[in-house]
């Protein structure tokens, strides 16, 4: 068992948080304030490769593949979650693709989403579709004299989804056949009768923009159906297996950070005459946040190298993220509190992790939801 | 085209300082960085890549765990690069580093079209010689200060920048340049893909076995018995003592000023 990195992935860690120290820090809490999303930190992530971690070079990645991701990923989540979030998220689109997509797509989408500079989006949940996928409504009817699917429904909470150039959407091509009657879908902005809906105002990842998608008459070739026919909720479920693990990385990221803040306020922060580092309390509560986050930090890894070595990760997937994300909100919870009212304040970083931290507990599947894939896959073995 | 870049791995001094018994930095012990007027003198030469496709070679001479320092030179986006290193040059001061460098380079060609950057000076030793020394010994026109560099052909016009103004100056390559940093030098990250292609790039180790027959290289002239500059004592400066405040703006207090300073000799 070796559990260092390679010495690539040493550099790719270093050059990560020189970019997220350097480029995502000094924006974090203004774009949480605006509630904007930073085109310009997006054109830069794309100039560096990191939209293209785990596509083959071929298709203009930069190679890797999950490690490399959570490397990325929770680097960025140290200083901004939203930056994190957003690449973890842009990333599902072209690693569906390349999975699922024909040689001809993964041609034509690919380049776009790596070295291209458009922003990738996954759009699977609606008004009635949360937790429970099937209860999808949006419908793909054919047109055969046209060879295309006419798609017609409303996506909700969609990450990145008015902004983003290429799309991986969900339809029901045979709406009585529930779950096998799922087929995913290649869409592209600007496609006649592809609108956006409203932007949410949300509690924290405010730099990520998340959209409601509105399709009417959207007209799409046949070719551009990823995967086979009544086939797309095989493909959303796998998608989403592989993408828990990056919303693990978040998870970590945001711990790792509120950990070194914590340590450093209570080195500084006098009452009753000494630092508060030197109170057992908070001691004590450094050492849980230090090990639950070393726990679950070792847990995402173990995910992340069984997806790397081809090996079934379903599970694990699933238990790193519910417990990296559960972790995150413990661990921030406690750096804010050994910061007392200071930790309270919007000029402190901490008010807004704690925000931000939240989602991880909710999107690419609730603990709840992960609670329910675990138990079936150990119970059922 | 060829534009080498020294490089000088230096202790990181936002950490720890530890000194040696002998006076002697003891930089094991230091967390370490790339020297930052290096990294400008880098991007410098990256960006006459970026506009003509020359070839870039990172040269430094320190020990072996430097290689991590010139593996993300090559991540940036240098084509090559080169490690001086031997325990024959251990103890160099800038005299003998710059002999040995100047070896180095000598040993590795250096044609008419070609350029040696520097950074002006190193954050550790700070005498900003090892530069102008490499240029002496290999007999070439030097330019210090760099803030801007263009090459066209054979020449090179480059912008020094000066306490009170700038200074633009044509040269005939080959010739070496210092370079300086300021508020508008941004050296490049690394990219993934440059990280990729990292450990396959040329890689060349250059110990005292290979430069031995150079001309420049001569025992006494080269590791710490070469080097003219000794190192007595080093020591952290005593603090000076806090300033004398004098406030008002009345007559009175300009002459108590004037008294005190001639108390002290200072008019
Ligand atoms: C900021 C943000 C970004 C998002 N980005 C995207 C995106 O890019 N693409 C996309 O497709 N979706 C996205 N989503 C949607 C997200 O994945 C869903 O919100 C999530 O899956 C939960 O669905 P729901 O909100 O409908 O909750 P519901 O499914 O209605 O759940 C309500 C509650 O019931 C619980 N529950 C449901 N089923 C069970 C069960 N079987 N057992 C026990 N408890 C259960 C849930 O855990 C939860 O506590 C995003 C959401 C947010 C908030
Ligand atoms: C007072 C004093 C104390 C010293 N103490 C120590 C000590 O404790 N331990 C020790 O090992 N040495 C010590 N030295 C030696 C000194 O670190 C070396 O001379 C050093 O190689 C170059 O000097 P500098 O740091 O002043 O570089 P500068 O002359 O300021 O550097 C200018 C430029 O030259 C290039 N350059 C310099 N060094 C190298 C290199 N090694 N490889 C490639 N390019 C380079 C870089 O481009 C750099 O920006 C000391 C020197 C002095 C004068």
């Amino acid at each position: 068992m070796d559990f260092s990195l390679t010495k690539e992935q040493a550099m790719l860690k270093k050059l990560a948080a020189q970019f997220a120290e350097e480029e995502l820090e000094p924006v974090a809490a203004e774009i949480d304030e605006t509630h904007e999303f930073p085109v310009e930190n997006f054109a830069k992530m794309v100039k560096l490769g990191f939209t293209g971690i785990g596509v083959k070079e071929e298709y203009g990645g930069t190679g890797g593949g999950m490690l490399e991701k959570v490397i990325a990923v929770s680097e960025f989540a140290k200083k901004c979650m939203a930056s994190a979030a957003t690449l973890s998220i842009h990333l599902i689109a072209p690693h569906t693709i390349q999975d699922f997509g024909t040689e001809e797509q993964k041609q034509k989408y690919l380049p776009r989403l790596t070295k291209g500079g458009e922003l990738g989006a996954f759009a699977l949940t609606e008004p009635n579709a949360g937790s429970d996928a099937a209860g999808v409504k949006t419908v793909a009817v054919y047109d055969e004299a046209t060879d295309e699917y006419v798609i017609n429904g409303t996506k909700c909470f969609i990450s990145g989804g008015a902004r983003a150039g290429v799309l991986v959407i969900f339809a029901m091509t045979e709406p009585k056949m529930g779950t096998r009657g799922m087929s995913a879908f290649i869409i592209e902005a600007g496609m006649p009768g592809f609108t956006y809906g409203k932007i949410e105002n949300k509690m924290g990842i405010r730099g990520s923009e998340t959209a409601e998608l509105v399709f009417e008459d959207l007209r799409v070739p046949a070719s551009n159906m990823l995967g086979k026919k009544n086939g797309g909720f095989k493909i959303a479920m796998k998608a989403l297996n592989a993408a828990r693990i990056g919303v693990a990385a978040q998870a970590q990221g945001v711990a790792d950070e509120a950990i070194a803040l914590a340590v450093q306020y209570a080195g500084e922060r006098v009452q009753f005459g000494k630092p508060i580092a030197a109170l057992q309390g908070i001691q004590w509560y450094i050492a849980d946040m230090a090990t639950k986050t070393e726990a679950a930090r070792n847990l995402t890894y173990y995910a992340a190298w069984l997806a790397d070595s081809g090996k079934d990760f379903m599970c694990e997937a699933a238990m790193c993220k519910y417990n990296a994300a559960e972790n995150a909100r413990f661990v921030v919870n406690l750096a804010l509190q050994i910061h007392g009212g200071y930790g309270y304040m919007h000029d402190y970083p901490l008010e807004r992790m704690y925000r931000d931290a939240k989602i991880t507990e909710i999107y690419e599947g609730t603990a709840e939801v992960h609670k329910v894939v675990i138990s079936r896959a150990v119970m059922n073995k | 085209m060829r534009i080498y870049v020294c490089v000088k791995q230096v202790p990181d001094t936002s950490g720890v300082v530890a000194v040696n018994e002998d006076g002697t930095l003891n930089r094991a012990s230091m967390q370490t960085i790339i020297n930052p007027d290096d990294l400008v003198a880098m991007e410098q030469a990256l960006m006459i890549k970026d506009a003509t496709g020359c070839q870039v070679t990172a040269v430094t001479m320190g020990p072996p765990p430097a290689e991590g320092m010139l593996r993300e030179l090559l991540a940036m986006g240098a084509d090559d690069a080169i490690l001086i290193s031997a325990r024959e040059f251990g103890g160099s001061d800038t005299f003998a580093t710059s002999q040995i460098i100047a070896a180095a380079i000598t040993y590795t060609g250096l044609n008419d079209e070609d350029m040696i950057f520097c950074g002006r000076q190193a954050i550790d030793g700070d005498t900003a010689q090892v530069g102008p020394q490499i240029a002496e010994k290999l007999n070439l026109p030097q330019i210090s200060y760099a803030a801007e560099i263009k090459k066209e052909g054979n020449e090179v016009t480059v912008k020094r920048m000066l306490e009170d103004g700038y200074m633009m100056i044509k040269q005939q390559t080959p010739c070496l340049v210092t370079c300086i940093s300021d508020q508008d030098s941004h050296p490049r990250m690394m990219s993934i893909a440059g990280i990729n292609a990292a450990y396959k790039k040329p890689y060349t180790v250059l110990d005292f076995e290979t430069l031995k027959d150079e001309p420049l290289i001569e025992l006494d002239k080269i590791g710490l018995k070469g080097s003219p500059t000794n190192i007595f004592v080093s020591f952290t400066p005593p603090l000076k003592g806090i300033g004398v405040m004098l406030e008002g703006n009345d007559k009175k207090t300009t002459d108590k000023l004037a008294s005190m300073l001639l108390e002290k000799h200072v008019i």
